[in-house]
């Protein structure tokens, strides 16, 4: 692994070297390295490009690390992935993808991953992009994340974009059945001319069944996101989607919440709102010896972090 | 040394001008505890921010240990060691108390002082530090953090915008002894806006503005008495009674 590569996989994953436990790391179109344990297993898919993660029920405190880097200039890839959970399992997944274009081509990796948690499982699973490099060659990355979610099972998903990937159109969908929950906590920065849609559709089917998608983003320069959140409820339930969004220079942003009540007990909430970085905010921060530009930084990290 | 010479500001209303401040003259020396009083609307807490640089003023200077600061930033006044105190205080999503008090006091700071300063202020460092500094705090507890953000600077001079709005009586009791240890302590300039009589009678010296002038300054005894029987001081015929 060369050393770009090896940024890559520290901005996306935090990793500085080799993970502890099972890992998939994929490079340019083909997997690099690969580790399963005693409880995860993971095995290449012989009709179409991608892995499935088997983990053994009752797995407890165990993690999976599959980040995707590409380095090459030019590559396009579509990638499946299936995570099949067993129940009771209570374990971390940690994906993500990062994107070095030094050259004129664009490089872009749709991913689709497909979860199936058992029940009284728990998952955390994190994916974080990023794209760099000196090219005129765009970075694309579209994930499509589709979730479901059995008895009293639980997701907690942390996804991040923070910088340099130019268009992106992330889909994240979750079938919930009794008891089950999903929390959803969404980064996203878009700067230059990027462009970022999002789109949550959560169905809760099952009685007592919970859905909270949060999202906090800050567009830059002459950005373009969409956000979109559907929440139905089909059962006794309660769902809370929220979008919070900074809008900077010549930004665009829309957010577009949707929550659809098909049950007497389903119980809905959307919050939206969009707005400019508060003048007070910025002159508190002066008043501390900040610049306004350092005020600023400091007001969009801690709003993203 | 703070120096306001006949210092004006105005602003434009329905296309008519309307004048906040006029012709202001105030010194203020080092190390002196100045409480600016007077009724609501008088000009006071415009008369701070032009301290602070947050307003401009339309006519006039002012002196900062001798040199003119009427057209330096607010950044470079706070740097030049004038801190402000928001009559009310910010709230921010995502920026922690604790990150606060760091950007007040400056890098290097560490997590033992900056529960010192939160201390200060009478509120349990513990329980405070991790929170964010949005929403979720009440206005009084926003109140004392800000207050804690101007001790941490520890600046030449400070400068508090009506410090006692929205603190409750009891914690009140205790702000005026953050204030009074703070002039005691303190080799600092402190100047603060308000309209109690407990923070008045532990100024060195009083300043009365009411209608864009000042109407009279001097020590307590001289001021106390006219302020209080005069009724020019709202909101403390309360305690008057």
């Amino acid at each position: 692994m060369d050393e770009i590569q090896k940024t890559l996989l520290e901005e996306i994953a935090g990793l500085h070297e080799i993970p502890a436990g099972a890992y998939n790391i994929r490079a340019n179109g083909s997997t690099s390295s690969r580790n399963t344990t005693a409880n995860i297993d993971i095995v290449t898919k012989d009709d179409k490009q991608g892995i499935d993660i088997i983990i053994k029920p009752g797995t407890k405190k165990e993690s999976v690390h599959i980040p995707v880097i590409l380095s090459e200039s030019g590559i396009t890839e579509m990638v499946y992935n299936d995570f099949h959970i067993g129940d009771d399992c209570d374990v971390t997944i940690i994906a993500g993808c990062g994107i070095h274009n030094g050259g004129e081509r664009k490089s872009q990796h749709d991913g689709i991953h497909t979860f199936y948690i058992g029940k009284n499982a728990k998952v955390k699973y994190v994916e974080k992009h990023y794209g760099r490099g000196e090219g005129t060659g765009e970075k694309i990355m579209n994930p499509t994340t589709i979730v479901n979610i059995e008895e009293n099972g639980h997701l907690e998903m942390e996804t991040v974009q923070i910088k340099g990937v130019d268009s992106t159109d992330r889909i994240t969908k979750a079938y919930l059945a009794e008891g089950a929950s999903v929390v959803v906590n969404e980064k996203l920065m878009t700067h230059g001319n990027q462009y970022a849609k999002t789109t949550f559709e959560v169905e809760m089917n099952g009685e007592g069944s919970s859905a909270n998608i949060i999202s906090r983003a800050v567009a830059k320069d002459d950005s373009h996101q969409i956000f979109l959140a559907k929440i139905q409820g089909n059962n006794k339930c309660a769902g809370h989607s929220e979008c919070d969004a900074i809008i900077m220079d010549n930004a665009k942003i829309s957010a577009i919440p949707e929550i659809t009540a098909n049950h007497l007990e389903a119980e809905l909430i959307h919050e939206a709102a969009i707005g400019k970085i508060a003048g007070e905010q910025l002159i508190k921060l002066m008043t501390l010896g900040l610049t306004e530009e350092e005020a600023e930084a400091q007001i969009v990290n801690g709003f993203l972090k | 040394m703070l120096e306001l010479i006949d210092i004006s500001f105005s602003v434009e209303e329905d296309g008519k001008v309307k004048e906040i401040l006029k012709d202001i003259n105030i010194t203020i020396d080092d190390k002196k505890f100045v409480a600016i009083t007077g009724p609501n609307g008088g000009g006071k807490s415009t008369l701070a921010k032009i301290i602070a640089g947050i307003e401009k003023p339309t006519a006039g200077k002012i002196l900062f240990n001798g040199t003119d600061i009427t057209d330096m930033s607010i950044t470079d006044r706070a740097k030049l060691g004038i801190s402000y105190a928001f009559q009310q205080p910010v709230r921010f999503k995502g920026i922690k108390v604790k990150d606060l008090i760091k950007l007040a006091a400056g890098e290097g700071v560490s997590v033992a002082s900056a529960c010192d300063y939160l201390s200060e202020v009478g509120l349990c460092a513990r329980d405070y530090i991790n929170r964010d500094v949005d929403g979720s705090l009440s206005g009084g507890e926003l109140k004392r953090i800000e207050i804690a953000t101007i001790i941490a600077r520890n600046t030449e001079l400070s400068v508090f915008d009506e410090p006692e709005a929205g603190i409750d009586l009891w914690s009140f009791k205790n702000l005026i002894k953050v204030f009074e240890k703070m002039h005691k302590q303190s080799e600092k300039s402190i100047i603060i806006i308000s309209h109690q009589e407990r923070i008045l009678n532990i100024a060195d010296e009083i300043i009365v503005v009411a209608a864009g002038q000042v109407k009279s300054r001097g020590t307590k005894d001289e001021i106390l008495p006219e302020v209080l029987n005069g009724n020019t001081l709202e909101g403390c015929k309360y305690y008057n009674d």
